[in-house]
């Protein structure tokens, strides 16, 4: 049996709901560029939080969530500091202001654990997911609803819950202020509401989200959850709306899977489990992987088709064009090499067997020729060509023997047009 | 599944009470570890982590210049998977798989590695730069994550070394691997000094560097096997999170303090010598107090003080420059006032109109008539009201005019309609230059516009 529900309950909660609240606000990171405040953010609340924690000597969500607020609209107005001041690009400004509020983070820390108190440099990085055993586990379905279970709760599962909500709520209520100010923030401003609060408040929930999933799964993740699921979502789709659909989607899917590869997988060899929180960033990654290079629309393998798609288009073109203008100047039939050499390709083969296959042009004895089809494509080509050669010099003021270069590679990409003129620049026919 | 839960409560069971008393060092003990007659090791590491220092410095101010901090941070966080892989890799075929050469030969791969990613995914994607630095710096510092886990459960026994990649454990570096650190740190910086003006005309310049012959590209490529070497150097020292910072702060630090390159190099290395060499030195002295960030934290307060101090672009000196100008303004209006009404005596009502106007708050108001008075444009008279001096309605009538000469410029030259000139005069009046009026006013004339006499000397 894989899933224990004792075990294994609430880390795969709290893994999605950390996801999915990073992921919600991930997307309006991503569009305003500041992916890597969500970096700056989620290492500098650490001394928020070591602080909070010392004052107020209470480990209550409520005070870590004040602690890590202040600390991250502290490093929010640092970063602007040091920007305006120092001169400097914005990522330097971000890399001296986390890391120094980070260093202060580690040293307080190591400094608090002279009290026993429990927080622990390392799980600020790999959060302690595992550690969320459900010891109140009901023995049945109905146990679910007595009070001690709900008691048994871990707390992080409860803030994470909360915090997802209010993200929700306010993406939701000012969803329409966020787009603006993330597309456009001059006009956000001058429609009357200003960007730059939007930004801080932005950052707010983003600090608040980052500590409340910090516990639970570590800064690493939370940084992976900011920024993956969103650039996956963008990758694969072109509105706001869905963008944020999709990258909730896939935050959903990146915590569970990688939470069950954590603690499946090692299995199969006879290993301990591994590190839940990393194995999630780990599954983040390949799954951006994967869309980066299989997005219908913007991945590397569509973008190579499509460009192979052209290239073979564009060699199909030339072909018939070839074969066009030899006839049309009454020469011989050409052969193999002379076509090869005419359209500039060693292997023509794949080209003229395609062209044959479509009944373009048919083999006589070693010489190719247009069959009738093949000459009324020919026909639209060459119209596109001497069109396009007509209007550079008759309406761009081009000379004519400068226009073959431009109209070769317009002609492909331009649909037929009705009407025009009988002759192109250099006295040659226009097919109509 | 019983032996997983024994596990989870074994590896989470409250850690035991460690001998934690924070025994402070005495004088004589800090002054000899400062002095580096502490003892070999700690001198060596002490003096490794200053070269170290000194050498990120060096480097950081290009890496700064090339807008490349961040790509830093990616780099570093991306070593991790290479130095748990090399660790497994060692183990696997049976060398001496804590050998630090080893994993920092793998560390070095897999920084290459991530930065390659940056760039893929910059090429062939429509992310943008600081989402393509995230994704590589979280996943594959989660790649490590995951085999450092799938170490320290499965083999326990020898794993000690490797989390101290993560935070720099300075203190605990054998002799051994401060040399071989040491020594990059140094080939690193002997490197840099030799390219200086290589780098220099590629980072202000590279258009300009590409046509007048510099083999861009490689100079490039050799700043970033530098920062790389650097990087990995640091590694074991100040950990994988912080180690970019010395290669970030000491340059932003400098760059307050000048505007020239050499000196920003010299002044950068030598911040991250210091911070290297504090830092090295509190965390051998002080129980508790990872190098790591004693040596970032080092950095920080030089930064801060920077921040703040530098002549000309610290806060402090910011600020003073634009509440000066800004007095200068504020009395040059008063003074404007009493001439045009004028009478030189200025009665407490007069005063608080102008501050009303102008929107001063008490305290400035009384603040701009005690500049006035030190400058001896404005005294008590007899009767007990302020009274502007001659030398105060002299200038009044100055700015007075130039408020003219302004608004009958633009009026004639600029083409802005009579109503429209008055709010961009007000500000414009104070910062006319003697040659700038005497221009003004010979526009003027040419376009035959009457020109006020001036009343108030040169």
């Amino acid at each position: 049996m894989y899933f224990d529900p004792a075990l294994d309950l609430f880390p795969l909660l709290a893994a999605s709901l950390a996801s999915l609240c990073c992921g919600l606000l991930g997307n309006f990171l991503l569009l305003r560029k500041q992916s890597m405040m969500g970096d700056a953010i989620s290492h500098s609340v650490l001394p928020g939080l070591v602080i909070a924690f010392l004052i107020a000597s209470s480990r209550s969500p409520f005070v870590m969530l004040t602690g890590a607020t202040i600390a991250g609209i502290v490093t929010v107005i640092l970063v602007e500091v040091v920007k305006r001041f120092g001169k400097v690009e914005p990522g330097a400004a971000m890399g001296v202001v986390f890391s120094i509020l980070f260093a202060l983070g580690v040293l307080l820390i190591e400094q608090a654990a002279v009290r026993h108190i429990d927080l622990d440099a390392d799980c600020v990085l790999h959060g302690q997911l595992e550690t969320l055993v459900w010891f109140g586990a009901p023995e049945s379905i109905m146990g679910l609803w007595s009070i001690e279970t709900l008691q048994a709760f871990p707390r992080q599962v409860t803030t994470l819950a909360i915090m997802l909500i209010l993200s929700l709520a306010f993406v939701i209520v000012l969803f329409k202020e966020l787009r603006l100010a993330a597309f456009d923030p001059e006009l956000a401003t001058t429609l009357g509401f200003s960007s730059t609060s939007m930004h801080y408040l932005l950052m707010i929930f983003v600090a608040a989200a980052t500590v409340a999933s910090f516990e639970a799964v570590g800064s690493i993740l939370v940084i992976a959850m900011l920024i993956c699921p969103a650039a996956t979502a963008r990758l694969l789709t072109d509105r706001l709306r869905s963008q944020i659909l999709v990258s909730l989607i896939t935050a959903t899917i990146t915590a569970i899977v990688g939470y069950f590869a954590a603690t499946i997988i090692p299995g199969w060899f006879d290993r301990d489990t591994v590190n839940a929180a990393g194995s999630i960033t780990v599954v983040s990654g390949i799954i951006l992987t994967l869309t980066i290079l299989f997005s219908p629309r913007h991945g590397v393998l569509s973008r190579v088709i499509r460009r192979a798609r052209v290239a073979s288009s564009v060699a199909m073109d030339d072909l018939l064009a070839t074969l066009y203008r030899n006839e049309e100047q009454g020469m011989n039939a050409m052969t193999r090499d002379e076509i090869a050499n005419a359209i500039m390709r060693s292997n023509p083969e794949a080209i003229l067997k395609r062209a044959i296959k479509n009944q373009r042009i048919r083999r006589e004895g070693n010489t190719y020729v247009l069959t009738p089809e093949g000459t009324r494509t020919a026909e639209d080509i060459i119209r596109r060509h001497r069109l396009w050669e007509h209007y550079l010099v008759d309406k761009a003021g081009i000379a004519p023997d400068h226009v073959h270069g431009a109209a070769e590679r317009l002609e492909h990409v331009t649909p037929v047009p009705p009407a025009g003129p009988q002759t192109d620049p250099h006295g040659k026919n226009i097919p109509s | 599944m019983s032996l997983r839960t024994a596990n989870l409560l074994q590896s989470h069971s409250p850690r035991s009470i460690q001998d934690v008393t924070d025994e402070l060092p005495s004088f004589g003990v800090v002054v000899e570890t400062l002095t580096l007659q502490a003892g070999y090791n700690t001198s060596m590491v002490i003096v490794g982590t200053a070269l170290l220092g000194l050498a990120a410095g060096i480097i950081g101010v290009f890496a700064l210049l090339r807008k490349r901090s961040l790509m830093t941070d990616a780099l570093s966080h991306a070593t991790l998977p290479g130095i748990t892989l090399a660790f497994l890799f060692a183990g696997f075929i049976g060398i001496e798989s804590k050998s630090v050469p080893v994993l920092l030969v793998g560390a070095t791969l897999s920084g290459v590695f991530g930065v390659v990613c940056v760039q893929l995914i910059l090429r062939h994607t429509r992310l943008r730069e600081d989402a393509a630095i995230g994704i590589v710096l979280s996943v594959f510092f989660g790649v490590g994550i995951v085999f450092l886990s799938y170490i320290q459960k499965n083999a326990p026994s020898d794993s000690g070394g490797l989390n101290h990649f993560i935070y720099g454990q300075a203190a605990t570096m054998q002799a051994g691997d401060v040399v071989l650190m040491a020594t990059i740190a140094l080939a690193a910086m002997v490197a840099t000094i030799l390219f200086l003006k290589e780098f220099s005309i590629v980072c202000f310049n590279d258009a300009f560097a590409r046509v007048d012959g510099w083999p861009v590209g490689s100079v490039d490529l050799i700043m970033m096997a530098l920062v790389v070497l650097v990087t990995v150097a640091g590694l074991q020292a100040v950990g994988i999170i912080l180690v970019v910072s010395m290669l970030i702060i000491p340059p932003v630090a400098a760059r307050f303090w000048t505007d020239r390159l050499a000196l920003l190099v010299v002044l950068s290395g030598l911040i991250g010598a210091l911070s290297g060499y504090f830092g090295a030195g509190i965390s051998a002295l002080y129980p508790r107090k990872p190098a790591g960030a004693v040596i970032v934290l080092t950095a920080g307060v030089v930064f801060v003080l920077s921040l703040l101090l530098a002549p000309k672009r610290g806060v402090v000196a910011q600020v003073i420059r634009r509440f000066k100008v800004r007095l200068k303004i504020a009395g040059d209006h008063l003074l404007e006032h009493a001439f045009e009404s004028n009478s030189s005596t200025l009665s407490s009502s007069t005063l608080s109109t102008v501050a009303q106007e102008q929107g001063w708050s008490k305290p400035f108001a009384s603040v701009v008539r005690m500049h006035l008075k030190r400058n001896g444009m404005l005294r008590k008279s007899h009767s007990g009201c302020s009274e502007v001096t001659d030398a105060g309605m002299k200038r009044g009538a100055r700015v007075s005019r130039n408020h003219t000469l302004w608004e009958q410029y633009l009026v004639s030259y600029a083409d802005i309609a009579p109503s429209h000139v008055d709010w961009s005069v007000d500000k414009v009046e104070h910062v006319l230059s003697e040659s700038l009026v005497n221009e003004l006013e010979s526009a003027l004339l040419r376009r035959g516009v009457h020109v006020p006499e001036n009343q108030g000397g040169s």
